[in-house]
């Protein structure tokens, strides 16, 4: 039962994978390198005030634009817990189920938690607390072939498994 | 039941006799791509694998295209990966610099992405392809991976939404000026996770060119792909192009779409996409009088023959505007030659341009153009986001090759038509 609490950062609709990581760095592939960058052209200051186990709550469309991969690999290893949106873009929303981002499609938690409160996440259950006003949320259920592509590790186990 | 284009090929890359909107399936990919960003990700993904061999090397193109020629040091060694591990791999399809293109211009030229085809790209406009009658989409590069080990990728089939253009397209408007409008008509999401379809008569005059530009662009409006059935224009252009056999599908009279536009584009204004949104367009007229630092006229959105032919006409016999700096950029070498032959380049260098080797570069920030805090640019790309080229404090507008070529020389933002009276 993966459980957890986070201090919530709110970011608005139709972020799009430049703004998440920035052309510019991509010269390097390194998740170290990328993650120093999370955020950038959203919030410049990001990286210097989150701490790890943070959670990124945001509107509609997140991760729009880009197919770069290296957008959600700055934001899983920046250490975000997970990312809460109104919706996700496709591609994104592939890309962070492949590496192993948590994500979780909720509009009413999207558009009612505050910046900076705290909330808790329940991977398992999709379940959502605002720990400020104790309002729970439901995120969308993922599909069953989904919920097995993220219960055996992301896409590339998936793929070893029938190779 | 009916079906539509996007059905059709989806269940013929499946097995399936027919699949429905929703469906989860698994489903053959006929070409699969990855380029200098996108590719060195995926090849370690693939190495996790295990595997020896890419499932296919005749059908896995890899282009460096977004950061070369080389540059900087960590760019030549991203270079590098993918031109090991093409030569480790025997891959058929790599193009190095000299030889290599804007990878979605280039493979559509080379007769790489043919009608009826499943196509994956690890990068968002690999949904071009979708203009010859083809189903492409972006994928991430763990997406790419799991192609290259396996050849297969698992898809939930889109809705498709229907896009009739109406009347007759005026002079100045090309295929940017339809998908510009198209995308601000339905917001940058209001196509996620659906296939547009483009048709009706408007469509069925435009060269191949204009098509590409049209289904580059799905993706600004969170589309998965971008489809123009295949007819005589699609079939002339792969005339002794097509690298392999193949069969055009086509979706079914009366099959259901979840959404159908029909919009008459008679008076259409040329279309611009002001800062910072693909979907925030305007007539061109609301925006006349913009001072522009900047113009770049290429990308795999704008980079194409036509499109230079289109910007030269203008350029002819005039010089930018001392203000203003003018990139050009042809997408891939044969373009390049071909604008050569035509003296289209002697037109740009007359005309005071920087004409630069085929280059991703400026659109995405990367090289060949970066703008500073502050400065405007007009650019026939494809995404104007806050810093997408250069300094987050500069701004963008996304303009078809005309208005940019009328930019250019005016110096602000302008209509092609209301040039002569300045010039």
């Amino acid at each position: 039962m993966r459980t957890f609490q986070g201090k919530v950062w709110v970011f608005g609709d139709d972020i799009d994978t430049d703004a998440i990581l920035p052309a510019r760095y991509m010269n390097s592939p390194d998740p170290k390198e990328l993650a120093k960058h999370c955020m950038e052209d959203a919030d410049p200051d990001f990286m210097k005030k989150m701490s790890p186990g943070d959670i990124i709550v945001a509107g509609k469309n997140f991760g729009c634009g880009s197919s770069r991969e290296h957008a959600p690999l700055a934001i899983k290893e920046a250490g975000i817990a997970c990312v809460i949106a109104g919706s996700f873009a496709r591609i994104f929303y592939r890309n962070a189920l492949n590496i192993g981002l948590p994500i979780l499609e909720s509009p009413a938690a999207a558009a009612s938690l505050a910046a900076g409160s705290t909330a808790e996440v329940n991977l398992q259950t999709g379940e959502i607390t605002d720990l400020a006003g104790g309002h729970k949320f439901s995120a969308a259920a993922f599909p069953p072939f989904m919920q097995e592509l993220i219960a055996q590790g992301g896409l590339i186990n998936f793929v070893k498994g029938k190779v | 039941m009916e079906q539509t284009l996007t059905e059709k090929i989806l269940a013929r890359a499946a097995g399936k006799k027919e699949v429905s909107p929703g469906e989860l399936i698994n489903a053959k990919i006929d070409m699969a791509l990855g380029n200098d960003l996108t590719a060195p990700v995926a090849i370690r993904e693939f190495e996790k694998i295990g595997v020896e061999k890419v499932f296919d090397r005749a059908r896995l193109a890899l282009i460096p295209d977004h950061f070369v020629p080389n540059k900087d040091i960590q760019s030549a060694a991203l270079a590098e990966i993918l031109r090991r591990f093409a030569r480790q791999q025997k891959i058929v399809h790599y193009y190095e610099v000299g030889r290599m293109g804007i990878e979605h211009a280039l493979l559509p030229e080379l007769g790489l992405t043919l009608p009826g085809e499943l196509i994956v790209g690890a990068d968002s406009h690999t949904c071009t392809y979708g203009a010859l009658g083809a189903f492409a989409t972006g994928v991430g590069s763990t997406d790419l991976a799991a192609v290259m080990a396996t050849g297969e990728l698992w898809f939930r089939v889109p809705p498709t939404i229907r896009i009739i253009f109406h009347g007759q397209l005026p002079r100045w408007l090309g295929g940017k000026d339809l998908i510009l409008y198209t995308i601000g008509q339905l917001g940058v999401d209001g196509a996620r996770y659906a296939a547009l379809e483009f048709c009706g008569p408007v469509i069925e005059k435009l060269g191949m060119d204009a098509r590409l530009t049209i289904a580059n662009m799905a993706i600004e409006a969170g589309a998965k792909a971008g489809l123009i059935a295949p007819d005589e224009i699609t079939l002339a252009y792969l005339e002794g192009r097509a690298q392999r056999p193949y069969t055009a599908l086509y979706g079914d009279a009366g099959a259901p779409v979840a959404r159908e536009f029909n919009w008459d584009v008679s008076d259409l204004e040329p279309q611009v996409a002001l800062p910072s949104s693909p979907a925030n367009t305007r007539p061109v007229s609301a925006v006349a009088g913009t001072a522009v630092d900047q113009v770049v006229i290429g990308s795999c959105t704008n980079g194409r023959i036509d499109d230079l032919r289109q910007a030269a006409a203008i350029l002819k016999g005039r010089r930018v505007h001392p203000r203003v700096r003018l990139i050009v950029i042809p997408a891939t070498q044969a373009i390049y030659l071909q604008a050569l032959q035509e003296g289209l380049l002697e037109t740009f260098i007359q005309a005071q341009a920087a004409v630069s080797t085929p280059t991703c570069g400026p659109c995405l920030g990367g090289h060949m153009g970066i703008l500073a805090a502050g400065e405007v640019a007009v650019a026939t790309t494809n995404r104007n986001f806050t810093g997408r080229m250069g300094h987050r404090a500069s701004r963008v507008y996304l303009a078809g090759p005309a208005v940019a070529a009328a930019a250019a020389v005016a110096g602000e933002i302008m209509h092609p038509a209301a040039l002569r009276e300045v010039n």
